[in-house]
């Protein structure tokens, strides 16, 4: 692809802490290449911020390369920008043209506080994994992994929902907010394997009741949030979720 | 007097065991649980659509309405269809009651709107407006309520008589009502929600009852499709056809 510079409008989401009200603020910047990434973009202005003393825009990110999950902007109506099945931070700005406009939003969801203009509080996830996102396991030898036999499509089938990175961008995109692609990843990760099987019915109602009481939404099944997701997780792991959750609301004990 | 004494015993012994469980409550009000109500309400609901078409498809017979009289009489009159009439309308209030609470409490979980509408991507516009499309059928319902339902159980209709057996006549009472031009076109409103609402609602019933299998989704969805638009279309043409007085 041709390499070009470009100009650009920003309109970025800017709120000092959790309890200010918030607004856009209109931003230029010049020269930008179209093999920066998105948030080096970012970071371009960001340096010229601070060199005219103002306060540089909050955003979250770590590895840079696609696989922490921790960037997140809502970009032009899209968690993660206008490409599929790719992260913020590996979006790069040849999906924009010289003279465009581009707003800039936090994820919008009330389970997911913004702490700083397009910084938010994403913990509930950390804690709907604590209610049930695990296997128990006692300590000592590291077990050998060819030991138990799984068959091939199950391994499969876990290993896609376990590329699940935990970046919200399902709540993002859903109309009501859900969690539940995130959850229902986890929830069919562990299932689908030996060693998440004992454990698999209190895993899903705690984790279902956790995530209801972090106040997401609840699913409709609408498919916003795979389309989204940076991981191309599939819906089908949330039909999963509610099969589990049908059977060990049956069969549990309470 | 002894024997009395066991009384309190088991008045306390019934109230601190449960008579529904910890998770059959949760069944109810927890986020997938609700769902799975909407389901199975869902899919009863469907079957009984596939009744209620074929049932009202006597009135092509064009035998003067005798053959779609005589078809309702026996609806009205059966008592295991009178008992799952009772279910139809439990179930009925059970998804319309648990879709209300669901729109509102979905509604409320985004404080700050986005300035940029998400769209399209991955969704259908009818798949996020269940709730108001479910409104739609509900208004429908009630007029529909009023002009058939009402008047055959409570008020009283035409009557007519086959040899020597008096029946209400429910197909007089169909060409009165849909005599009427708007009336004729708030029914195909009506039918026209049923069918996006239907096009939506069909497949994911299933999916909120766990089936996960992609042979399974992608069967479900076509026939969903086909469903959503087959039958609320046979809806839509009766009043249009008697309208158009295409039965005698
Ligand atoms: S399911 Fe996809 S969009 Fe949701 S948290 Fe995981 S990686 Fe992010
Ligand atoms: S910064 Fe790690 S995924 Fe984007």
């Amino acid at each position: 692809m041709e390499h070009y510079n470009m100009n650009l409008t920003l309109k970025v989401w800017r709120q000092k802490n959790q309890s200010d009200r918030g607004q856009f603020e209109t931003y230029k910047v010049s020269n930008i290449s179209s093999e920066m990434s998105f948030l080096e973009m970012f970071d371009v202005l960001n340096e010229e911020l601070i060199q005219e003393g103002k306060d540089p825009i909050a955003f979250d990110h770590d590895c840079r390369e696609g696989i922490c999950g921790m960037c997140s902007m809502y970009i032009d109506g899209k968690p993660h920008g206008p490409w599929q099945e790719n992260t913020t931070c590996q979006l790069h700005m040849r999906a924009f043209k010289d003279g465009d406009t581009i707003t800039v939003e936090p994820w919008r969801a009330n389970a997911f506080p913004v702490l700083k203009d397009l910084v938010t509080d994403r913990t509930a996830f950390d804690r709907i994994i604590q209610a049930g996102g695990f296997i128990s396991v006692n300590t000592g030898n590291a077990v050998d992994a060819n030991a138990l036999p799984i068959e091939k499509a199950k391994a499969d089938d876990a290993f896609a929902a376990a590329a699940c990175i935990g970046c919200g961008a399902c709540v993002a995109a859903c109309k009501n907010s859900s969690a539940l692609l995130f959850v229902g990843a986890k929830v069919a990760h562990l299932g689908l394997l030996p060693q998440g099987e004992p454990e698999r019915k209190e895993r899903v109602l705690n984790m279902v009741a956790q995530m209801d009481k972090e106040g997401f939404g609840a699913c409709t099944s609408t498919g916003a949030c795979e389309a989204t997701c940076p991981k191309g997780i599939s819906i089908s792991n949330i039909n999963r979720l509610n099969k589990e959750y049908l059977v060990a609301s049956l069969v549990s004990e309470k | 007097m002894r024997l009395l004494a066991f009384v309190p015993y088991f008045c306390s012994d019934f109230l601190t065991h449960n008579l529904v469980s910890m998770t059959w409550k949760q069944v109810f009000t927890s986020s997938v649980g609700r769902k799975l109500t909407m389901g199975l309400t869902g899919i009863f609901l469907i079957l009984f659509l596939v009744v209620h078409a074929g049932l009202n498809a006597c009135i092509w017979a064009n035998d003067g309405g005798v053959m779609f009289n005589k078809a309702a009489h026996f609806m009205g009159a059966t008592i295991v269809i009178r008992i799952l009439e009772i279910g139809l309308f439990v179930f009925i209030f059970i998804h319309i009651i648990q879709g209300l609470i669901l729109e509102a409490s979905n509604r409320s979980k985004r404080g700050t709107p986005y300035a940029v509408n998400y769209g399209n991507r991955g969704s259908k516009w009818y798949s996020r407006s269940m709730g108001l499309l479910g409104t739609l059928v509900l208004l429908f319902l009630i007029l529909h309520w009023i002009h058939f339902w009402i008047p055959s159980r409570f008020t009283g209709t035409p009557e007519v008589t086959y040899d020597n057996k008096t029946y209400h006549d429910l197909f007089t009472l169909m060409k009165e009502i849909f005599a009427e031009l708007w009336v004729v076109i708030v029914y195909v409103l009506g039918c026209i929600s049923l069918g996006y609402h239907l096009a939506h609602g069909f497949q994911s019933a299933f999916r909120s009852l766990g089936v996960h299998n992609k042979k399974y989704n992608n069967m479900l969805t076509s026939l969903g499709y086909g469903f959503a638009v087959i039958v609320p279309l046979a809806f839509a043409m009766m009043p249009v056809s008697m309208y158009l007085g295409w039965v005698s």
